[in-house]
């Protein structure tokens, strides 16, 4: 039998949608990109706990303070399972968190924004649960086994936090003339960010063409922004609550929305530093980190003597 | 800057039923079993998913090579004689 270059072998069972498993043979371009798009979306699961967090100690009942903290323990739970199967790819949990300190890895710049009201908490999770939802649902069917069976573990949790986030906006919206502004207000404001978070357009996404060929992605950013629009538009108008894009029309042809241009040059100086809340968020993320140090090791300087207690002498 | 010494890998194993078998569901870092067990229930068990569960030090797993897959499984592939659907029955023969 000839022997196949791996590279080759590889790609075979890709196409035959059979999943790559961390001990498999991989292209180190295909490592390299699963690191840095697993490693991202896990510091956005982790950093997204904080806008949320800021409204922990103010929520307007004790039922949706309960439902808050589920919910955002549930966001750091996303982050730790995708943060171990991106160290299946054989990155260490230390190095990953230093990429995310010191800049090199990203996270998703939706959460560069802040919470200005309660309206903003339902906003969230409506808008921005919602467009995650989207591409996570997508990426069940990523090519990588670790990868997929955290997304399929993450998509199971996730529509409780729509759900909860789309409740607090109809509860605004049928409430006083002032809080229908508000979750109107809340709408606007995030609107735009959330149909950022797919990325940018086809034509410009730098990494899309051989992560579709990998299956690392299954859709294209453009085609899960449209399935984001289009899915969100029918539930604004339930709750009474107008989109704000004036270019946003059915198109009977295309059978989808045709939506107004976004705003790239918001979009790339928020993901280079300069939105409203980035210093902060990071600051935050170091500083939570640096205090926890003397935990982690006198955690270890316990376990460590106790192993020596079980040692006969 | 000095390197903090990690928590150890433990991977996670959990039996959803009494009867079930144990499923692997990821892995969590933890100083010792206590806490990996811990981590474990607060990290894949928020929804009532586990009845009770494993953890193992993940260095303590030995796994078979894929790349050595076609060789390793060789022995078993043309003992066809171990499945049910080998044998021929006679006719009309009734819950065999
Ligand atoms: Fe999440
Ligand atoms: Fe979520």
């Amino acid at each position: 039998m000839e022997k196949k270059n791996p590279e080759d072998s590889f790609q075979v069972k890709i196409d035959a949608e059979e999943k790559i498993e961390p001990k498999d043979w991989m292209p180190d371009e295909y490592r390299r990109n699963l690191i840095r798009q697993i490693s991202q979306h896990a510091h956005s699961e982790v950093i997204g706990m904080q806008p949320e967090g800021n409204w922990i100690t103010r929520a307007p009942s004790l039922r949706a303070k309960a439902v808050l903290l589920a919910k955002i323990q549930d966001e750091g739970g996303h982050g730790l399972y995708l943060y171990s199967a991106c160290e299946t790819l054989g990155i260490s949990r230390d190095e990953l968190i230093e990429q995310l300190h010191s800049g090199k890895a990203k996270y998703s710049s939706i959460f560069n924004y802040p919470t200005l009201t309660w309206a903003d908490i339902g906003a969230v999770g409506w808008l921005v649960d919602g467009a995650a939802i989207v591409n996570q649902v997508s990426l069940q069917r990523t090519s990588y086994g670790p990868y997929s069976r955290a997304m399929i573990r993450i998509c199971k949790e996730e529509s409780f936090h729509q759900r909860q986030g789309y409740e607090i906006m109809a509860n605004m919206a049928k409430g006083t003339a002032e809080q229908k502004q508000m979750a109107q207000d809340a709408l606007n404001r995030w609107w735009w960010p959330s149909l950022m978070m797919f990325g940018p357009h086809d034509t410009e996404s730098a990494h899309s063409a051989k992560s579709m060929k990998w299956k690392i992605k299954r859709e294209s950013n453009d085609e899960l922004r449209q399935r984001f629009i289009d899915k969100t538009v029918q539930q604004a108008e339930v709750i009474g609550l107008s989109i704000p894009d004036p270019d946003l029309k059915w198109n009977e042809q295309r059978k989808h929305y045709d939506f107004g241009k976004i705003n790239w040059e918001e979009f790339t100086n928020v993901l280079n530093g300069n939105g409203p809340c980035n210093k902060q968020r990071m600051a935050n993320h170091i500083q939570a980190h640096q205090n926890g140090k003397w935990v982690r090791e006198a955690a270890i300087a316990y376990a460590e003597k106790q192993k020596n207690k079980k040692v006969p002498a | 800057m000095s390197k903090e010494k990690q928590w150890p890998l433990w991977e996670v194993f959990i039996q959803s039923k009494t009867g079930l078998p144990y499923k692997h569901a990821g892995s969590v870092h933890a100083p010792d079993a206590e806490m990996a067990l811990q981590n474990a229930r607060d990290t894949y068990t928020r929804r009532g998913e586990g009845n009770s569960i494993w953890v193992v030090p993940s260095d303590a797993i030995i796994a078979s090579n894929p790349a050595d897959a076609e060789s390793f499984y060789e022995p078993s592939n043309d003992k066809i004689y171990r499945h049910p659907t080998f044998y021929v029955m006679p006719e009309g023969a009734k819950h065999i």
